[in-house]
């Protein structure tokens, strides 16, 4: 633990002007995975930022390795807040982003991801990618959880680096689990749907 | 319960008034210590309206009364602790609501991925450099640099980012915000700036030849009160005349409670409000009440367009745009509209120019 991260955590607040809202569900230091729409770069920064801290130095981003290792300030940020970096370039077999994940997390992390897998340029999410799914089904046991971010991409859109201080407003769903029997597409459906929904709470 | 600490601020520092501060003078600290018995007084009663059941006390508009209340202790431990650190204080304070409150007014308003850079500027470069005009007493500058220079970069640093959809209306739409939370307000301070005498040369014709040129010293804190007291009481005042009396609606699909009734008898209570505190400002009764008058009408007019913003925009307070914010547009968009109106008439007619 080092003394930059709350440092940190404070300027994102401050220059998202984030609100937290907790919508039937309350901070917990138990295995998340924290899932949210994705617009801009600063949404696993800010997402990270407005969980409490005591969860916030048991919640790990997962973010791509290919922008947040390319600059000195990028990597030594990423080690801030521990990011788990994956390589979107190059999935090997045995080293499935998945598998990462869950050996990074052992029994005491939680996780922020992004199921879009990209920044989404338009106002509707795209498509759930499946790691979310196989995550789930390899640990039933973690609690999904999930978040709608909104605004964030008009303080930092896509192919700026200078951010304009809006205010923004993330807010954190009840947890959805794997059901039995439930397939992939389905599931990756209510996931997304549940993302959506908190839109309009 | 964000009220307490401000009380005891406020106690604090009125308590050391005497022995720190020459700047106050004994006309301020009176009127700062009846607005403090005021806001005490309204403090418990708003308490103890929300201790009564609800059908005596409509819960929603107790909840608003203390919501105002509170804003109004944040404004005034703000103004004090201002006017006790000196202009350059006051000038940052203004400042930082100044900026709070363009937070607001765009993330209300839809802007497109091409005004990003534009938005930078806004925010980065004209909001700072226009409170740093004002603390530089620059006024050929500072009265300027927002209508005339930011209004004509932004539209064309919006067309240089190649955008073409709706282009004037995204335009005015930073114009406007800029214009209204930044440049009117902004004025507030500017106050304090102003060398004030007991009737300028240049008014003479108007306020009568034996109109004396004696510089004051030391009350433009008094003033600067005195207009943001007379701003929030008039809107007291026109709520309540509406309450009282009010039949006939202005305009009701861009506000449903400001009436004719409201907004007449409104404005006159501000002006006798005006001319029974003219001893803290140089105008003397008369001009008190006519100063007074003519901020009451730019408070309206002020409520009234950020109505219609907010009806456009269909929300009701900007507090709830995200939830949680305090909603400071809210609070001071009577103030934004009638700064430069008071300003402008205590500077021509009452200052050296």
């Amino acid at each position: 633990m080092n003394l930059t991260a709350p440092f940190l955590a404070a300027i994102a607040k401050l220059l998202s002007g984030a609100t937290v809202r907790w919508h039937e569900c309350q901070p917990d230091t138990c295995q998340r995975v924290y899932f949210a729409n994705h617009t801009s770069h600063l949404d696993a920064l800010v997402l990270w930022a407005s969980l409490p801290g005591e969860i916030r130095n048991l919640t790990r981003p997962v973010a791509a390795k290919d922008y947040w290792s390319k600059t000195r300030l990028r990597r030594y940020m990423a080690q801030c807040f521990h990011a788990i970096l994956i390589d979107r370039e190059e999935i090997k077999v045995h080293q499935s982003p998945v598998d990462v994940m869950i050996r990074e997390i052992g029994k005491t992390y939680s996780l922020i991801v992004f199921p879009e897998g990209r920044r989404n340029p338009g106002e509707e999410m795209e498509e759930f990618k499946s790691g979310l799914y196989y995550l789930s089904k390899k640990r039933p046991d973690l609690e999904l959880v999930p978040v709608y971010i909104d605004n964030l991409n008009r303080v930092l859109p896509r192919g700026e680096f200078l951010p304009v201080p809006l205010l923004s407003c993330i807010t954190i769903g009840p947890p959805i689990w794997l059901e039995p029997n439930e397939s992939k597409a389905e599931f990756l459906k209510r996931a997304r749907e549940a993302v959506r929904r908190l839109k309009d709470v | 319960m964000i009220a307490m600490p401000s009380v005891w601020i406020a106690c604090l520092t009125l308590a050391q008034l005497p022995s720190t501060s020459t700047r106050l003078d004994a006309r301020t600290n009176i009127l700062l210590g009846s607005v403090l018995v005021l806001l005490g007084v309204a403090y418990f009663v708003g308490r103890a309206l929300r201790r009564q059941p609800e059908s005596t006390a409509n819960p929603a508009v107790v909840r608003t009364f203390n919501l105002r209340v509170r804003a109004w202790w944040m404004m005034f431990a703000i103004l004090i602790a201002g006017l006790l650190m000196g202009y350059v204080a006051t000038v940052v304070l203004f400042g930082l609501i100044s900026f709070w409150a363009l937070r607001e007014f765009i993330t209300m308003t839809p802007t497109r991925r091409g005004d990003h850079r534009t938005l930078f500027w806004t925010f980065v470069v004209f909001t700072p450099l226009q409170y740093v005009l004002v603390g530089l007493r620059e006024y050929g500058l500072y009265t300027v640099m927002i209508p005339v220079y930011a209004s004509l970069f932004i539209p064309a640093r919006i067309a240089i980012a190649g955008d073409p959809k709706r282009f004037l209306e995204r335009v005015a739409k930073i114009q406007a915000g800029l214009l209204i939370c930044v440049y009117c307000l902004s004025h507030a301070p500017a106050i304090l700036s102003l060398e004030l005498t007991t009737g300028s040369p240049e008014a003479r014709w108007i306020i009568g030849q034996d109109a004396q040129r004696q510089p004051i010293y030391g009350s433009n804190a008094s003033v600067l009160f005195f207009f943001v007291l007379i701003v929030q009481l008039n809107d007291v005042f026109q709520y309540l005349w509406s309450q009282l009396l009010g039949k006939r609606i202005i305009a009701p699909q861009i506000n449903a409670s400001r009436t004719w009734e409201g907004l007449i008898g409104g404005t006159l209570s501000t002006m006798l409000l005006g001319m029974l505190l003219s001893w803290a400002t140089p105008f003397g009764m008369f001009w008190a009440g006519l100063i007074s008058g003519a901020v009451a009408l730019a408070g309206f007019a002020g409520s009234m367009t950020m109505s219609g913003i907010k009806r456009d925009r269909g929300v009701k307070d900007y507090g709830t745009l995200v939830s949680g914010h305090a909603g400071v547009l809210d609070r001071i968009d009577s103030l934004c509209f009638a700064a430069p109106v008071f300003f402008h008439l205590t500077r021509f007619f009452f200052s050296k120019l």
